[in-house]
């Protein structure tokens, strides 16, 4: 096996477009499903079992399947009922959706962890139920719910060669493409790995330092 | 109905008449349970306003219950739950909010808002609640924290506050809201021995010198016969005697109230 850097040099053209592809699934799916996932978070809270039931159900279901099977059966099931999406905006819900089933555990117990005291002060001094939520809950929940998002994000990264599979143009598929193309392996797979390491772990140390921080 | 008696036992009917002072807390065959354990039973009592009362008896005998109720952080099974002529319960959340609005509660725990500063802790409710401006709010703590002996920590944080200083924040920010009523929830309980003096302290201060109602729930015994106006003796989920500090601590009627005053001591 010959390492020949000419071919990475060829690839990174393509590198570069995968890799911007890759962070725009990323930054979407982790807009989704932090968005997604504070719906769910309250349908676990609302009042009514007409509401709690089904939005555990669904949850619980998207939670326990596999993100691959759930880009298949979006990409290649719902254009037969007529829904069509390109390849990104699926892989992208896809990934969005899966992950919120997680965030919204991660609101959940970063809520539940606010001491029952807080919840009766907040009461106690008649506080209207915005700002027991926002002035009082959520900043104390958040030193909890930001660092753990931070690790789905991490998470998300890495899962997005999956939507490989679908036919998106990131970071994997444009090796694939490439090695397509010129028959070599070794050079596109091994930068894509490298991308992701230099990506991944800048990524889990501001979590940390977060984490750190927060915990104050 | 003799005027330093505030309790009523009979099923219901207006207020005592004729001792001149206003009934401001009543309860009318409220019960509660939580599961089987059956908590408060039947209870029916009054308090009229301006009075200092101390409710004393064994753990679970229903004590803090009240104060809860009172604070709606609980509902009763049954019954009717009147303050400051509004209805607590039965009533819409709407109603339950404007009558709440006047009644105020101490912790335990003190449960100070971490994320806030002192200021913010005592100035949040009044100005989201009550509607007063930002720079009136915070005149209103500042005078609140000179009163209980903290005017230097305005811009601290709870966690940098040692227990009684808390507790003392947390009782200037149930003042700021200008309570009718003030319920005190064994509030030294979690408290280091030497800083259970100071609060007290406070306390009795306040009860001194200002109209507001107090109900409270104590191990202090010498606190409730400083402040008491009127001790009520809980067991089984019911008031079995009540009657002014001086009586209740030297000469109970009741064997329990005996038994359980010996035990505390």
């Amino acid at each position: 096996m010959n390492w020949d850097w000419s071919a990475v040099v060829d690839f990174l053209p393509r590198l570069w477009d995968g890799l911007l592809v890759t962070l725009q699934v990323l930054v979407l799916g982790s807009l989704i499903s932090f968005t997604l996932g504070l719906v769910w978070a309250a349908g676990f809270r609302a009042p009514s079992r007409l509401v709690r039931w089904p939005v555990q159900a669904v949850t619980e279901f998207i939670r326990t399947t596999p993100l691959l099977v759930q880009l298949f059966f979006l990409f290649f099931v719902l254009p037969e009922w007529g829904v069509q999406f390109s390849a990104f905006t699926t892989g992208t819900i896809a990934i969005g959706l899966h992950y919120s089933t997680y965030t919204a555990q991660v609101y959940r117990a970063g809520i539940d962890a606010v001491p029952a005291g807080q919840w009766e002060a907040a009461t106690a001094l008649s506080l209207p139920a915005h700002r027991t939520w926002f002035a009082v809950i959520l900043p104390q929940a958040l030193r909890r719910i930001v660092p753990a998002l931070g690790n789905y994000v991490i998470a998300m990264l890495k899962d997005t060669p999956l939507l490989a599979a679908i036919s998106v143009l990131e970071l994997l598929q444009q090796s694939r493409l490439e090695s397509a193309a010129t028959f070599q392996y070794t050079e596109p797979l091994t930068v894509v790995g490298v991308a992701f390491i230099l990506i991944a772990y800048p990524a889990s140390l501001l979590v940390r330092t977060l984490e750190r921080r927060l915990a104050r | 109905m003799p005027a330093e008696t505030p309790i009523d036992t009979r099923p219901s009917g207006p207020a005592p008449r004729g001792s001149g002072a206003e009934e401001i807390i009543r309860f009318d065959h409220v019960t509660k349970s939580f599961g089987d354990n059956t908590v408060l039973d039947d209870l029916c009592f009054s308090v009229e306003s301006g009075k200092h009362v101390t409710l004393i008896g064994p753990s679970g005998s229903g004590k803090t219950t009240i104060l809860r109720l009172l604070m709606t952080l609980e509902k009763p099974d049954s019954g009717l739950i009147r303050v400051n002529g509004g209805q607590l319960f039965p009533a819409d959340e709407k109603q339950r909010r404007e009558v709440r609005k006047r009644i105020g509660m101490v912790f335990q725990q003190f449960n100070l808002f971490p994320n806030m500063t002192v200021l913010r802790n005592i100035t949040e409710a009044p100005v989201r609640v009550l509607g007063l401006d930002k720079d009136e709010a915070e005149q209103r703590a500042r005078e609140l924290l000179e009163l209980v002996g903290l005017s230097d920590k305005t811009g601290a944080k709870p966690s940098q506050l040692s227990g009684g200083q808390q507790q003392r924040v947390a009782i200037a920010r149930a003042l700021a809201m200008r309570p009718r009523v003030l319920l005190l929830d064994e509030v030294t309980s979690a408290l280091d021995p030497e800083l259970v003096a100071g609060v007290l302290d406070l306390l009795r201060d306040i009860a001194r010198s200002t109209d507001i109602t107090m109900l409270c729930v104590t191990h202090e015994m010498n606190f409730a016969r400083d402040i008491s106006d009127e001790v009520f003796m809980f067991d089984g989920g019911k008031v079995i005697e009540s009657g002014p500090p001086e009586r209740i601590f030297t000469d109970p009627v009741q064997e329990r109230t005996r038994d359980f005053l010996g035990a505390v001591r």
